[in-house]
């Protein structure tokens, strides 16, 4: 029998007579859910902190070979609860490959509106997360307030908060209602101008970018080697997004900038880069939103697509930016109605693995901001 | 279309918005002020004249008989029993009105339901961790464990015998009274120390060993700080400093004197750090080190250790009041005012009692300002790293109120016409200030359009 994961991960805890080996988790409140960061410290500074992940595996793949296509996508939304959007789009999208079929133009815009919603919803979390990872309770709150008018748009659009199962193997599931769009702007005005206040709370302040500047500073390199991707690849300097790189959707149709990581309070791919990498995505969103809003086509929002789809036999892949970063789905199929192979492949997971890189020399404080910089989901991670 | 909850018209709070602050501002006010307003009017009885005067006005001749001790030690009893209740009292006000700014400051609405404006819910608070399971991890060391509690609990209770409430309402004012608060209120480490070392946790010693760094590091610059107004009053009493200062802001030993000035900001600093507030919050760093030093305790022993935190407070404001804004003193009106009036009796006339609650409302007043601000940043400020609050220690406050201190010890020879100038100066300035700060926040304020939730739906 295998040696369980803990075990190894203990055996490799070499701690001397000054040093201890602490669990940071599974159930700690800087986690981000059930993770275990197994870290030996010399007093404060750490040593070494490795991640035992796996707390949160409900074998989601397997089950995507068991419930077939369509209905896979409600557990779409449990890989990642936050942008849950995103990931149905992402799934919807590798099956619809498998396919081989076109969705309606007024489909892809509503799912761009909806996924560009969600990643503002999900972003404003993980600053949030993060204000209140470095101490300060206030900026969670009011992020939260602000999360809680973008959940409001999206239950009027599909009917719920967090796990939307929006998308639709071949479009999405209801149209826009009646309203909706000026309700979106209306937010969006006030959202770009909440930034501006925003930013004197919390981005700011001389306290928050003493301890997040300069901190865990991931370089280029070690970013493209552990294979980040998304808010956190682009934190270290690299300019890749899936949205513009790889268009995919209504993507092609609209301009937007990829914000990257400039080392504006101290180095290129310090915690507060990654962190403000997020804050002015959430602008970039909007600004996606405005365009997409401006064209929204009509017309139908599904493709004809049988109610138990049997693709030919093959294989397909879909990258989706996803909050997290590219979001890979990847589905084989046998002629049948179920999946044969269904593999994802997620931003919070390839997080994981710098970790245990950049935790040498860091102190206690700033391993908790390494974390939450990273925004990492624990479903995400174990799937 | 939403279910209507407690959030809009049941509540109380958002429908009289202004009558909630003011009923919070009143609690606020009245509590400190109706417990110490009995100690006031025992006052008088625990001087050997003035129970002389009773007895002899039903005709009894006490002499040295075993009455007057008794009767000696039940006033004193009483006395003492107020006292140490203040603390608990104080800390449950604390709680609630801490709550409620948190709630206001988070868009959201904090306690509401027991009681006027969720008022009673600090009792609930007390009622509900005294039923709580009191639990001793097995590993523990149960003794240091169980008494930890208590160490901190004495910590915080001796200050209370010297700190200041009104002209002439103080348990005993020490003629060492600044050099005593200092010593005392460092007791409250003890406690820390105590229980994180007792958990057996990881988690506790983190926390233990960072209060005792920060406790002992920021204690240097809140000493060397308080004897700038020492110096200038020549005086470690309490009450003493007190009556060299005067009732209005120029008459501040913080506008007195620049140096003093800094030292207040200095002194206010180090009292959060040494009270375990934010930014200094590094003990219980709830997101770092779950809970800090109480991270193992459950029940009435952690009731304990969050009450002496927030009354801890109280001692903060109170000292930073005495030493550099004024204390008790009402402008406008001297000491030796306040003294004629007595009257010759034994008793003092209600006019003097009358002074008395006016300087008892000015000193409970400017204190609570100074814990709403405490509140306040810790609402608003990010934690500091271990790191960060060492080197501001030592590198900057340590320095800073030294430099203070040899500024002040040349400040004392010069005239007071120079003392009177630089006082209206800096109270000028600071007023300044502070309306420069309004003006900004409302700008800023207005800067956000549109409602922050979008309330159409509701």
């Amino acid at each position: 029998m295998a040696e369980p994961v803990e075990r190894r991960i203990l055996r490799r805890m070499s701690p001397s007579d000054e040093e201890i080996v602490i669990n940071f988790g599974p159930q700690h409140p800087s986690t981000h859910g059930v993770i275990d960061f197994v870290t030996q410290t010399n007093g404060e500074v750490i040593r070494r902190s490795v991640p035992d992940i796996g707390y949160l595996h409900r074998g989601l793949e397997k089950i995507g070979e068991t419930v077939g296509y369509p209905g896979f996508m409600p557990f779409t939304d449990r890989i990642d609860y936050l942008a849950a959007m995103l990931a149905n789009e992402g799934y919807a999208m590798a099956v619809e490959r498998l396919l081989k079929i076109e969705i309606p133009p007024r489909a892809k815009y509503l799912r761009a509106i909806a996924g560009e919603l969600c990643r503002i919803s999900n972003h404003w979390v993980a600053v949030g997360t993060m204000a209140s990872d470095i101490g300060a309770s206030t900026p969670l709150t009011h992020a939260l307030r602000e999360r809680e008018a973008l959940n409001d748009l999206l239950e009027e659009l599909c009917g719920a908060r967090l796990t939307f199962n929006y998308a639709r193997i071949g479009g999405v599931s209801f149209d826009a209602p009646e309203g909706w769009k000026e309700k979106i702007l209306r937010y969006l005005e006030h959202l770009e101008s909440y930034i501006q206040e925003w930013d004197r709370l919390i981005s700011l302040n001389q306290i928050y970018v003493k301890r997040l500047a300069n901190v865990a500073v991931i370089s280029r390199a070690q970013a493209i080697d552990y294979g980040l991707c998304g808010p956190n690849l682009r934190g270290s300097g690299v300019s890749w997004d899936t949205r513009r790189d790889l268009p995919y959707g209504a993507y092609p149709d609209f301009t937007f900038d990829v914000p990257v990581g400039q080392g504006k309070m101290g180095t290129v791919g310090d915690c507060w880069d990654r962190y403000a990498v997020r804050v002015l995505e959430i602008l970039e969103s909007a600004k996606i939103i405005r365009q997409a809003l401006d064209k929204l086509p009509e017309g139908d929002i599904m493709a004809k697509v049988a109610r138990k789809p049997k693709p030919d036999a093959g294989e397909a892949m879909a990258r989706v930016e996803s909050a997290r970063g590219e979001m890979c789905y990847y589905a084989v199929s046998d002629g049948s109605e179920k999946a044969y192979r269904l593999r994802v492949r997620t931003g919070s997971f390839m997080a994981m693995g710098i970790i245990e890189e950049m935790s040498h020399g860091l102190m206690i404080a700033d391993l908790i901001a390494l974390i939450a910089s990273l925004d990492v989901v624990a479903p995400e991670i174990d799937r | 279309m939403r279910i209507t909850t407690a959030l809009d018209s049941t509540s109380l709070t958002t429908r009289y918005p202004k009558t909630a602050l003011a009923t919070t501002l009143f609690f606020m006010l009245a509590l400190p002020f109706l417990l110490y307003a009995v100690l006031l009017f025992t006052l008088p009885f625990n001087r050997p004249e003035s129970l002389d005067a009773v007895a002899q006005k039903f005709g009894w001749d006490l002499g040295r008989s075993l009455y007057r001790d008794t009767f000696y030690g039940i006033v004193f009893l009483v006395e003492g029993t107020f006292v140490a209740l203040y603390t608990a009292v104080f800390a449950g006000v604390t709680t609630w009105v801490e709550r409620r700014i948190a709630g206001r400051m988070q868009s959201r609405i904090g306690p509401n339901r027991p009681g006027v404006f969720g008022f009673i819910s600090w009792v609930a608070d007390a009622v509900k961790m005294l039923f709580k399971e009191d639990l001793i991890p097995a590993e523990a060391d149960n003794l240091l464990f169980r008494s930890a509690p208590y160490f901190s609990m004495v910590g915080l209770t001796l200050p209370f015998v010297v700190l200041p409430f009104g002209e002439s309402v103080i348990v005993a004012d020490l003629n060492v009274g600044v050099f005593y608060l200092t010593a005392t209120s460092a007791v409250i480490v003890l406690g820390i120390l105590v229980s994180g070392w007792s958990s057996n946790s990881k988690w506790a010693l983190f926390g233990a060993v960072r209060g005792a760094a920060q406790v002992v590091s920021y204690e240097i610059p809140a000493g060397i700080a308080i004897m700038v107004p020492v110096m200038m009053a020549g005086t470690l009493s309490m009450q003493g400093i007190i009556r060299a200062q005067g009732g209005w802001p120029w008459q501040w030993f913080a506008c007195q004197n620049p140096a003093a000035f800094v030292a207040f900001f200095i002194a206010v600093t180090a009292s959060l750090a040494e009270g375990n507030r934010t930014p200094f919050d590094l003990p219980e760093a709830e997101s770092e080190l779950v809970a800090g030093y109480h991270a193992e305790y459950s029940g009435f022993r952690i009731a304990l250790f969050l009450m002496v935190e927030w009354a801890n407070m109280w001692i903060m404001g109170a000292l930073a009041v005495t030493l550099f804004l004024g204390g008790w003193q009402i402008p406008g009106v001297s000491v030796e005012m306040i003294s004629q009036t007595r009257g010759t009796d034994v008793f003092p006339s209600l006019i003097w009692f009358g002074w008395q609650s006016a300087s008892m409302l000015v000193f409970a007043t400017k204190t609570w300002a100074l814990v709403v601000l405490f509140i306040w940043l810790r609402w608003t400020l990010p934690r500091v790293r271990v790191d960060q609050m060492m080197s501001l220690c030592w590198k900057y406050l340590v320095p800073g109120a030294f430099a203070c201190f040899i500024f002040t010890l040349f400040w004392v020879m010069v005239p007071a016409s120079v003392h009177l100038a630089s006082g209206i100066a800096i109270s000028l300035g600071a007023t300044a200030l502070l309306v420069a700060f309004a003006l900004r926040t409302r700008k800023n304020i207005t800067q956000v359009k549109g409602a922050s939730v979008d309330l159409s739906n509701w």
